[in-house]
């Protein structure tokens, strides 16, 4: 039924790529999500049953997996037999933590500011433009393939990852805006 | 997940925080980023003549055990020698602040920056004394 043993891209028979074809992806996703989906098989028996749970379930992470750019850059380094481990690592270079710093001063004066959606706003521009560029980069260095090449890759993603968690507070912040 | 009693403490009543002339020749300064959380902090110490830190000041954006991490930290470091400072160990910091295992990179980080930030004084030493070119 579902081949545990194929890689996600596989699942969903796109070839192993930083781009990856949404409208596909989705399609692909909601036909095995109905090939697999535990109620079919509730007349089965019990081992049927928990098989059709796990199925499921890996569909669903190899969906999430893929669908956004950030797990899915990480999920590529893992394929190419580099895991990214976020928990060790800290040190990063002082320019881009600096950065960090004065991005992370200007989230928390939004509240001061004369108008707090305006700033939202253009921060949450900068950081998808900062994403969309480390993407392009990360894209640039997983192609070249090399070693190298994909130690600057996960430098990249680690960037990304500073940069994602960003834009999410900000949409939280705009949310609470937006209810006050 | 429940916070310590000592990480409540030092997230409410942060000692040290603030920012020390980062061009001195006096001061150190150590940035350090998480990306597991994006958390990024930045350590400071003022170092005398005897190589004693007499000052130290933090700013972290992060969780609350990051920001008690650096907290203790800045507490821990002043009056030590920059040797006795390098010794702080973020297992140190996690056991007196009492952090649960999916908090420990919250130290590993508080300890990094400790590094960095007597590193960067002791480069500043170092190209001090040399000659001038």
């Amino acid at each position: 039924m579902v081949d545990l043993t194929k890689n996600y891209f596989e699942l969903f028979e796109l070839p192993v790529s930083c781009q990856v074809d949404q409208q596909y992806l989705s399609s692909q996703y909601r036909a095995l999500q109905r090939a697999v989906h535990p109620d079919r098989f509730a007349g089965d028996d019990a081992r049927q049953q928990r098989l059709s749970v796990q199925y499921a379930a890996h569909v669903n992470e190899a969906f999430n997996t893929l669908k956004q750019p950030l797990p899915r850059a990480m999920y590529l380094l893992k394929l190419a037999g580099r895991d990214v481990d976020m928990e060790r690592n800290t040190i990063m270079d002082p320019e881009f933590l600096m950065e960090q710093m004065a991005l992370r001063e200007s989230v928390s004066a939004i509240r001061s500011t004369a108008n707090p959606e305006q700033a939202i706003e253009r921060l949450a521009g900068q950081a998808d433009a900062d994403i969309y560029q480390y993407l392009q980069q990360f894209e640039g260095f997983w192609l070249a393939g090399t070693e190298q090449d994909l130690e600057q890759a996960e430098t990249v993603v680690r960037k990304m990852q500073f940069m994602v968690k960003l834009a999410t507070e900000l949409d939280q912040l705009e949310s609470d805006f937006l209810d006050d | 997940m429940a916070y310590s009693e000592k990480v409540i403490d030092h997230y409410e009543h942060p000692r040290n925080v603030g920012k020390l002339d980062q061009d001195s020749q006096r001061v150190g300064t150590g940035m350090v980023g998480a990306p597991a959380c994006g958390d990024v902090m930045r350590l400071q110490i003022q170092v005398n003549d005897e190589g004693v830190i007499e000052d130290a000041r933090f700013k972290t954006y992060g969780c609350g055990s990051a920001i008690a991490s650096s907290s203790l930290a800045t507490e821990w470091m002043k009056g030590k020698t920059l040797d006795e400072a390098a010794t702080i160990k973020n297992t140190d910091i996690a056991e007196e602040l009492a952090l649960p295992p999916v908090k420990i990179h919250c130290s590993v980080l508080a300890e990094d920056a400790i590094k960095a930030a007597i590193d960067d004084y002791r480069a500043k030493q170092k190209h001090d004394a040399a000659p001038a070119a």
